[in-house]
């Protein structure tokens, strides 16, 4: 029995270690093929050879983030099978179909159009290029949709019959499963949530080359996009997260309950409490500074409202608080802070100092990762929140599992932590490689001729390019 | 007719279109190191740069639809194979990323070159010893796995393996003398002569290995009526072999490749042949892990509705990189 506990540990953190790793870069290539999408958009609506400067600068950097993504989401589709066995074979009939659904719509559109995208411009010309770029934004958005129709039905399942082998089947509607109770809050907060970041990538990015060269007009037009994406994006997502916390709290009020630390219930208006040590084992939360009556405020609207508390749980009903409770507030905290990032820019915009303000940069620059940790923190949130159970009332974690024997699953763990830290490692060093370089009149594309596709020859480190400055061309033939 | 059975052909469609099209980019990975450091390599690798990732969806579709389809079998055939399916997983994450990385990197292009191989010999031995270990049988009980971690490991699920790594070469080889000229083309029908007989003798040795592996499957092959079914796939197979030998003595470009594809195609037959009317051998059929009528009702709609689609822009993003390589690049 001990064994099978270890064997099921394991297997917990194996999933959550690949999906973690995973969901960083679809939370990057969701935001940037849109952003791409946006640019040659403008370059071909304006001629202005700016936006196609930025976006061979930003889809050097999508090449390698897919070709992450991809590899690292193969090991999801197959981890289901691999790991949680029991699951694969009573979700199955339900949950299948939704992510055949995303390999059919969504995966081959953007596998299909993306050696286009990426080496096709001369061969095709600039409106079926274009065409490309916006299938595989589209292609994006598509996997985005299926993939949280699946988490959201097991966070709030519905629409199914048990089948008397213990399956879950579909009942007669397909749209109730699909479209289940949390499933528009969480794919929209998501979706949002991958613009935000890729906003963010894209405005450090921009300050950090505006602090060496505040001149650089290629790095002021990707800042000032950036800054707009966060001034109006931002808020909306604020907002949008607090809708699918009002969702969460009619469909998983445990879930509810562990992000606020409502160890106790409240009769009459639950505070908020901003931080604090929550302690399972005495079921309280210690040195807790708190807002009296405004969680009731919240999440009922009404200072007085009653709240229930994890007291109305049984304990092995009960989510792991401590996780919930900080994993959310770092959510939450990063999102007020790219809110301000948001409003110091409309700020500086108004002032005229948008592309001076060396404190906005190096604000902008260190908040330029912020977005990955709030998309993991908010998945966590939501993952961890939900435990005991993997689908949501119906059926426990523990009983998903496959049977391995823990030394399996203990060495796929290694093996996985290993292989990840070194080949995503190296791969996200090379991104930072090329955003080290500053954007430029006559940026490369992902070159492609007799000596290879994918170099970028000529622009390999060197001395900091000279924005406006035209850069002498490679020996080989340039894709202009 | 049987939905069951349409989604075991639209199943057994996606890994035979897999197979032919990531094989050939597989196998190329594996050839590499006997290509020349330098332009050969970088050529060859511009040749499956667009399409390796579209090629690569099919695995997903595979690997998708059979938990959709046949949720019992994806639930029982992962367990079993545990840790060939890691190794695949990790050998494609390496040779996935190799297509970026040693073009970023040239330092270190040894290091991503031999990681291209190594994950690509890597992963085509998995599938082949799954496929072998999937042969063999897998013992079920209840609606579990229920054998060892290491019940895949045996002479004949490395014979398998090997032999998916030969037919890869194959493939790669062949995909080779199509995409590209002069001296490079002459080494790749080299490389194609060499990786035929190989698969021909691990091909023939698997099938006759599959006779005594099970009576069922000796039955299926040597008793009428079913020979008369049964006996024009290796027929067929014969008279390709014989073609691509041929096709390959000569200047021919595209011809060796599409032929290698058939010689895949009778190995799905004869796959097929042997295995039917189980997804999991020797207990499961297609009906036992199938799953409910309206999910395979469901997902038919998609199927049809997208397949005839995903065909044509995949067709057409071959279409637009076609040509030798050497010549024009993709300019």
């Amino acid at each position: 029995m001990f064994d099978y506990f270890d064997a099921l540990l394991l297997a917990r953190i194996q999933f959550a270690f690949t999906i973690s790793f995973h969901f960083i870069f679809p939370s990057f290539s969701i935001g940037l093929a849109s952003y791409l999408a946006v640019l040659e958009g403008l370059w071909l609506k304006t001629g202005k050879t700016l936006y196609l400067d930025l976006f061979r600068y930003w889809l050097k950097i999508f090449a390698i983030t897919f070709a992450m993504g991809v590899v690292s989401g193969i090991v999801m589709s197959y981890q289901f099978g691999t790991n949680w066995s029991v699951f694969s074979d009573r979700t199955g009939p339900i949950l299948g179909p939704l992510m055949a659904y995303e390999v059919l719509t969504a995966f081959f559109l953007e596998a299909g159009f993306l050696g286009v995208m990426l080496f096709g411009m001369e061969r095709v010309g600039k409106r079926l290029h274009f065409t490309a770029t916006l299938m595989v934004a589209f292609g994006t958005l598509m996997s985005a949709t299926w993939i949280l129709s699946v988490n959201s039905w097991m966070q709030t399942p519905v629409g199914f019959e048990m089948g008397v082998n213990g399956q879950f089947m579909p009942g007669p509607s397909w749209l109730d499963i699909i479209f289940n109770p949390s499933f528009p809050y969480r794919l929209f907060h998501t979706v949002n949530a991958a613009f935000l970041t890729t906003a963010f990538v894209v405005g450090g990015v921009g300050a950090w080359h505006l602090l060496k060269d505040r001149g650089n007009l290629h790095a002021r037009k990707m800042f000032s996009m950036a800054m707009w994406m966060a001034a109006i994006v931002a808020p909306i997502q604020i907002v949008a997260g607090d809708l699918h916390g009002l969702n969460t709290l009619q469909h998983q009020p445990q879930k509810v309950m562990a992000m606020e630390g409502h160890f106790d219930s409240h009769p009459d208006g639950a505070p908020l409490i901003l931080f604090g040590i929550p302690n399972s084992a005495e079921k309280r939360v210690d040195y807790k500074i708190e807002i009296p009556k405004a969680s009731s405020l919240i999440l009922k609207h009404d200072l007085n409202a009653p709240m229930a508390g994890l007291d109305t749980i049984p304990d092995n009903e009960e989510p792991p608080v401590g996780t919930v409770f900080w994993s959310f507030r770092i959510m939450v905290g990063i999102g007020f802070a790219m809110l301000g990032i948001g409003l110091w820019s409309l700020w500086a915009r108004w002032r005229k100092s948008l592309y001076s303000s060396k404190g906005l940069h190096r604000a902008a620059m260190i908040m330029g990762p912020s977005g990955f940790v709030a998309v993991i923190a908010g998945w966590i949130t939501t993952e961890v929140g939900r435990q005991p159970y993997v689908v949501y009332n119906l059926m426990r974690t523990s009983e998903a599992a496959s049977p391995l024997d823990a030394p399996a699953v203990a060495a796929s763990l290694l093996a996985f932590i290993i292989v990840y830290f070194a080949v995503f490692g190296v791969g996200v060093w090379y991104i930072l490689r090329l955003m080290g370089h500053a954007p430029h009149v006559g940026e490369a594309g992902i070159k492609s001729g007799d000596t290879g596709p994918i170099r970028t020859a000529g622009i390999t480190p060197g001395p900091t390019q000279n924005p406006g400055h035209v850069q002498p061309l490679p020996a080989s033939k340039e894709d202009v | 007719m049987d939905l069951t059975v349409i989604w075991a052909f639209i199943i057994a469609f996606s890994v035979f279109a897999y197979v032919v099209m990531d094989g050939f980019d597989l196998g190329i990975g594996i050839l590499f190191p006997t290509l020349a450091a330098g332009p050969e390599r970088d050529r060859a690798m511009n040749s499956i740069a667009p399409v390796w990732d579209g090629n690569e969806t099919w695995l997903v579709l595979g690997g998708g639809g059979l938990f959709a389809a046949f949720p019992l079998a994806y639930a029982v055939i992962l367990p079993a194979t545990y840790p060939l399916i890691i190794a695949m997983l990790l050998g494609l994450v390496f040779r996935g990323v190799a297509f970026e990385y040693r073009w970023r990197d040239p330092r270190h292009q040894r290091f991503w070159d031999f990681a291209f191989t190594g994950g690509s010999f890597v992963a085509a031995m998995a599938q082949g010893m799954t496929l072998g270990a999937l042969l063999q049988g897998i013992e079920v009980t209840g609606r579990a796995y229920s054998g060892s971690w290491f019940d895949w490991f045996t002479p004949y699920t490395l014979l398998t393996g090997l032999g998916t790594v030969a037919g890869y070469a194959l493939l790669g080889a062949t995909w080779l003398v199509w995409k590209l000229d002069g001296p490079s083309q002459h080494h790749a029908r080299i490389l194609a002569k060499r990786a035929a007989w190989a698969t021909f003798i691990l091909m023939g040795s698997v099938s006759l290995y599959n006779l005594l592996l099970n009576a069922e499957y000796a039955e299926r092959w040597l008793t009428a009526p079913e020979i008369f079914f049964a006996a024009p796939v290796p027929i067929l197979t014969g008279i390709t072999a014989i073609a691509l030998l041929r096709a390959l003595a000569v200047d021919r470009h595209s011809k060796p490749f599409w032929l290698s594809l058939a010689l895949f195609l009778f190995g799905m037959a004869g796959l097929g042949i042997t295995m039917w009317p189980y997804v999991v051998p020797p207990g499961l059929t297609i009906w036992d892990a199938a799953a409910p009528e309206r999910s395979q009702i469901f997902m038919l709609i998609g199927v049809v509705i997208t397949m005839p689609l995903i065909i044509g822009y995949t067709a057409w993003a071959y279409w637009v990189f076609r040509g030798k390589v050497g010549d024009e690049g993709y300019h």
